[in-house]
């Protein structure tokens, strides 16, 4: 199956149409969309700041990420749910919009961001991990972090001026 | 539209009318990234202030941060919040000054603000009970007092996040 004929497939599946042909379905899942992104992004951000040696630093960072990541899992799985239904309501549309596409690659950037962390930059962690003091290579990866989802958010933002949904 | 436009107070719609004339409001009408680029900074704003409310909330609920004391824990996020704050006030002023009916006549937006109020007030009787004398979650019916104000304040702030997104839906002419 092509991909267009696979984004065909998902605009006229039953919920797709729901969410493009009523009211009330796309600005519900749109807000719940939004609300799980803040979340995301401000929770992420206290440990970024935590690794880059700003703040919560009388706490360990395993501390801080082992409490609050669970909760940002949780958020980033229902945004990305939510981010779903609201592409497949236009899927072939969204798909062409170049600020989608920009979010998706900086997704994959966050995604590649963390991987890096946890196989390589947290190696070593018990020897600076109650020192507010932390490595280079954390604050790179902390700041790298908050970077990306400042985009993340810019790109959203973007798509709602630069789709025109029939 | 005659209609519509009669629907809000002639105050109101006087002053929005002014105000969509005034050069600010059509430097943010003409250059078109300017409208998204204010918005991108108000919900980035919103992500510090929720997540802080997030935080100081489970937190309370004895969700959170029970190696820590309530009073230095929480009163770190407060600070966030207050200071945030100001930054949602000064990028909503200029949403506003671009598109003022669109925001000031619509009820999604009127909503928004009274919920604001609210959570405004629910914060500070918070920060003024639980924060400031953390031992009175210890004593009788104070664990179940802070639950109570940590669900409240929670959902006035997820109905802000609920109604501001509405005033794209429900924008006022």
């Amino acid at each position: 199956m092509s991909l267009e004929a696979f984004f065909r497939w998902q605009e006229a599946t039953a919920i797709a149409t729901a969410i493009r042909e009523t009211d009330l379905l796309f600005p519900l899942i749109e807000s719940i969309h939004v609300l799980a992104i803040t979340l995301v992004i401000g929770i992420i951000a206290i440990v970024d700041l935590r690794l880059l040696g700003v703040a919560s630093l009388e706490r360990r960072v395993t501390k801080v990420m082992g409490e609050l990541l669970p909760f940002t899992w949780v958020a980033f799985i229902i945004a990305t749910i939510t981010g779903g239904l609201l592409f497949a309501s236009n899927a072939a549309a969204y798909f062409r919009n170049f600020y989608l596409d920009s979010k998706l690659v900086l997704l994959v950037l966050a995604g590649v961001n963390m991987l890096v962390f946890h196989l390589f930059i947290s190696r070593g962690i018990v020897d600076w991990d109650a020192s507010p003091h932390t490595p280079w290579r954390a604050k790179l990866a902390g700041g790298a972090s908050i970077l990306i989802w400042i985009g993340v958010v810019a790109c959203g933002r973007w798509i709602g001026f630069t789709m025109m949904v029939p | 539209m005659h209609l519509q436009v009669s629907q809000m107070p002639d105050w109101l719609a006087n002053f929005c009318s002014w105000l969509a004339v005034t050069p600010f409001s059509l430097l943010m009408q003409n250059v078109g990234w300017l409208v998204p680029m204010v918005q991108t900074v108000h919900i980035l704003a919103i992500a510090a202030v929720i997540s802080s409310v997030f935080v100081v909330n489970l937190r309370l609920m004895g969700i959170l941060g029970n190696d820590q004391s309530h009073t230095h824990g929480n009163a770190r996020f407060l600070t966030v919040i207050w200071w945030t704050l100001p930054i949602l006030l000064a990028t909503g002023v200029v949403l506003i000054i671009a598109e003022p009916a669109r925001s000031l006549a619509s009820s999604a937006f009127q909503l928004k603000m009274v919920l604001l109020v609210l959570a405004i007030i629910v914060t500070l009787y918070c920060q003024n009970t639980f924060v400031r004398d953390s031992a009175r979650l210890s004593r009788r019916g104070g664990r179940n007092a802070a639950r109570m104000i940590a669900v409240l304040s929670l959902t006035l702030w997820i109905g802000i996040i609920f109604a501001g997104r509405w005033i794209a839906y429900a924008p006022g002419k």
